[in-house]
């Protein structure tokens, strides 16, 4: 071995992925996308929970605009990466989300008024009924990516056939626990995927200003995983790519990651104002590519669905998230005293003193 | 019953605890085919396997985080920090959701993990490895925070932690881990939590300390004894929550307060104690509550370190001080 001459020079591809284009035209016929798991059953289902997450999401921002929700993290426009996480998990799989995956979440089994009752300052919003070993939204960036690699750590250990998925945004990937997170995930070739949801966007920050990497994708090299980008604006390209991913990872190959391209149309949350950094011409651009229209004119190009069935679509999603919002604002609010019920399992009698005072303002509101 | 320093006192406890949970795990940095710095793991692995007693990445963060998502999974994790320098990595995953899972989704998912550091100072470490900073861990809600000061409590108190539902962090005062050797019960008996010890009863004063400094404090007590000065001794053992019980009983005998500690003196544990004996037993009191503790100086390298940490002869000067008020 001559260490003075050799030099060792790893090549790298990060391979990047679009099935369906802006216009809503298929790279590939819908027979192949058969075989790929991908009926036009699946596509009509795409269509209806991104329909059902928008209709949700514009519900939830207006019903912020009268003050009947706290802050909230709009998704639109990254509903194709939530729909496809979301049918690409098995239901004992593990989803650990940052808190703009609300179709998957969605589609898992959480309620929309559970997701209202947290946005709307209840935190039993996040004790949902459906899918209860998924994490709650973490709000602390890129911290979940290490929550998901104990998760899976405990799959492997106990030899589940369970996959976690996390996912986390652009602006996370300059954080530690995210780099920590990768290596070990490699280290231990764990059952994980990981998403990294680029919307372009971490409040302020553009992507290009967040790092000077050329793919996001390519950090999870430097860790030893396999990596890759898709169009997240493609629901088809996600979903196949998260799918096999996922069955990878059951299969005991290891760890993926997967970097969607999507964009954030809206502001960053509902106390945000994007008109301060950035252009209406960057975002007029963005919607060009979103994913609902050209998902839609799929449909209807290769008649899977015709306008009528479209609208009828709207009106079920509209009606059911109508029925959601009066169940949630019906909710009536939880006793002031939780905040010591699920402080410990048993409240030590040292905190009683404290929980007292809680209770004498709860009286005194009463008398007012 | 076995003859352990405190070092085997840890090491015994997780032993034990490991062979009646499966699902108790061990990780940190070089806790593996090293055992640890200290050896506090020292044997685990050849007995549970490299599944169970993980040699983790360098990454302090990621430690306590994947602790939080093994736990979320039912496990239970015991986090070893090297040295509590290190541990304000790990920190951020620890405020920011392992004592606040549990509330944060009404029960559905909870956090019953340990993290486990040596602290404190006296052993001419380098930088960064003699700080006593338990009361920034006391001052996070959800949590309990725990101190062993003897080889018996060490083994019982981390059998307890272990075994409790919620987060708790452990700080093992590493000048006595080897400090002396006493003959422990190891028969897999938990100590509670959440209470003081007295470990000694006293007349004229009450002198509270945790960790290390009960060494000198009950040096302190000795000497006063010669002097007929009768000093009730009492080992907070849980900083979080304190058991102002035993405290403000002890106070309502004696009258007098002094508290050892060799952390900060601003916002420092002993600072709170001083605040509950205001609060609620200042009619009790023959004299002012003092405090014996640490500067509010950086703590120095080995060649100041003495003159830093709280000495036999302050102790004995500020009971002087109370006696004579």
């Amino acid at each position: 071995m001559n260490h003075n001459t050799e030099k060792t020079e790893n090549i790298f591809r990060v391979g990047y992925t679009q099935y369906l284009n802006e216009e809503g035209r298929l790279f590939e016929s819908l027979k192949n996308l058969s075989v790929a798991g991908v009926s036009s059953e699946l596509l009509v289902e795409f269509y209806r929970w991104m329909l059902f997450t928008r209709t949700f999401d514009c519900k939830a921002i207006a019903l912020q605009r009268t003050g009947r929700l706290g802050t909230y993290a709009s998704c639109l426009g990254q509903e194709a990466v939530g729909a496809a996480i979301g049918k690409a998990m098995r239901e004992e799989d593990v989803f650990i989300q940052a808190y703009r995956e609300t179709a998957a979440v969605l589609i898992r089994g959480v309620k929309p008024e559970e997701i209202l009752m947290y946005w709307g300052g209840d935190e039993r919003g996040m004790d949902f009924q459906g899918p209860r070993e998924d994490m709650p939204c973490t709000i602390p960036i890129a911290s979940q990516c290490c929550h998901a690699v104990g998760i899976s750590y405990a799959m492997k250990i106990r030899k589940e056939p369970r996959v976690a998925v996390v996912v986390c945004g652009d602006g996370a990937t300059s954080k530690g626990d995210f780099y920590e997170s990768v290596n070990a995930a490699g280290v231990w070739q764990l059952p994980l995927v990981f998403i990294i949801n680029n919307n372009q966007w971490a409040i302020s920050l553009p992507r290009d200003e967040q790092s000077s990497c050329e793919t996001l994708a390519q950090k999870a090299i430097a860790g030893g995983i396999s990596c890759e980008q898709v169009d997240g604006n493609d629901v088809i390209a996600c979903y196949i790519k998260i799918k096999a991913a996922i069955d990878r990872a059951r299969q005991g190959q290891g760890p993926h990651l997967i970097e969607t391209i999507s964009y954030r149309l809206s502001d960053h949350t509902t106390a945000d104002d994007a008109s301060r950094y950035r252009d209406d011409d960057n975002v007029g651009e963005a919607w060009q590519k979103e994913p609902m229209t050209r998902l839609r004119n799929l449909l209807l190009h290769e008649l899977i669905i015709d306008k009528a069935g479209v609208e009828q679509l709207e009106k079920q999603c509209s009606d059911e998230i109508d029925a959601a919002v009066a169940r949630y604002l019906a909710i009536p609010p939880a006793s002031p005293t939780t905040m010591f019920e699920y402080l410990y399992e048993t409240l030590p009698d040292h905190y009683l003193d404290q929980l007292e005072q809680v209770q004498k303002k709860i009286l005194q509101e009463g008398e007012k | 019953m076995k003859d352990m320093t405190l070092i085997d006192a840890v090491n015994n406890a997780l032993f034990d605890a490991m062979a009646e949970d499966q699902d108790i795990i061990v990780l940190g940095e070089d806790v593996g085919a090293n055992g640890g710095v200290f050896r506090a793991t020292e044997g685990l692995q050849a007995e549970y396997g490299r599944e169970r007693v993980i040699d983790t990445p360098l990454a302090e963060s990621l430690i306590s985080g994947m602790a939080i998502g093994l736990a979320a999974q039912g496990m239970k994790p015991v986090v070893e920090i090297q040295f509590m320098g290190f541990i304000y990595a790990a920190f951020d995953q620890f405020l920011c959701h392992a004592g606040r899972m549990r509330n944060r989704t009404r029960g559905r998912l909870t956090c019953p993990m340990v993290l486990r550091a040596p602290y404190g100072g006296g052993i001419h470490a380098p930088e960064h490895h003699s700080e006593s900073t338990e009361a920034i861990f006391a001052h996070i809600p959800g949590i309990r925070v725990v101190i062993p000061s003897s080889p018996g409590r060490a083994y019982g108190l981390l059998l307890a932690a272990i075994r409790d539902p919620d987060p708790v962090v452990f700080l093992e005062p590493k000048r006595i881990y080897r400090l002396q050797t006493e003959s422990v019960d190891n028969n897999g008996q938990a100590l509670p939590l959440d209470v003081c010890f007295t470990l000694r009863e006293g007349s004229d004063v009450t002198l509270i300390s945790w960790g290390a400094m009960l060494y000198e404090t009950l040096q302190a007590a000795d000497q006063l004894a010669e002097r007929n000065i009768s000093a009730e001794v009492i080992d907070l053992a849980s900083i979080k929550p304190i058991d102002k019980t035993t405290i403000l009983s002890s106070i309502a005998k004696t009258g007098r307060c002094v508290i050892i500690s060799e952390a900060a003196r601003s916002g420092g544990v002993a600072s709170e104690i001083a605040a509950i004996i205001a609060e609620e037993g200042l009619m009790t009191l023959l004299a002012p509550v003092m405090r014996v503790t640490g500067y509010d100086t950086i703590m120095p390298l080995a060649k100041m370190e003495k003159y830093y940490m709280p000495s036999v002869e302050q102790i004995i000067t500020a009971v002087n001080n109370v006696m004579e008020f």
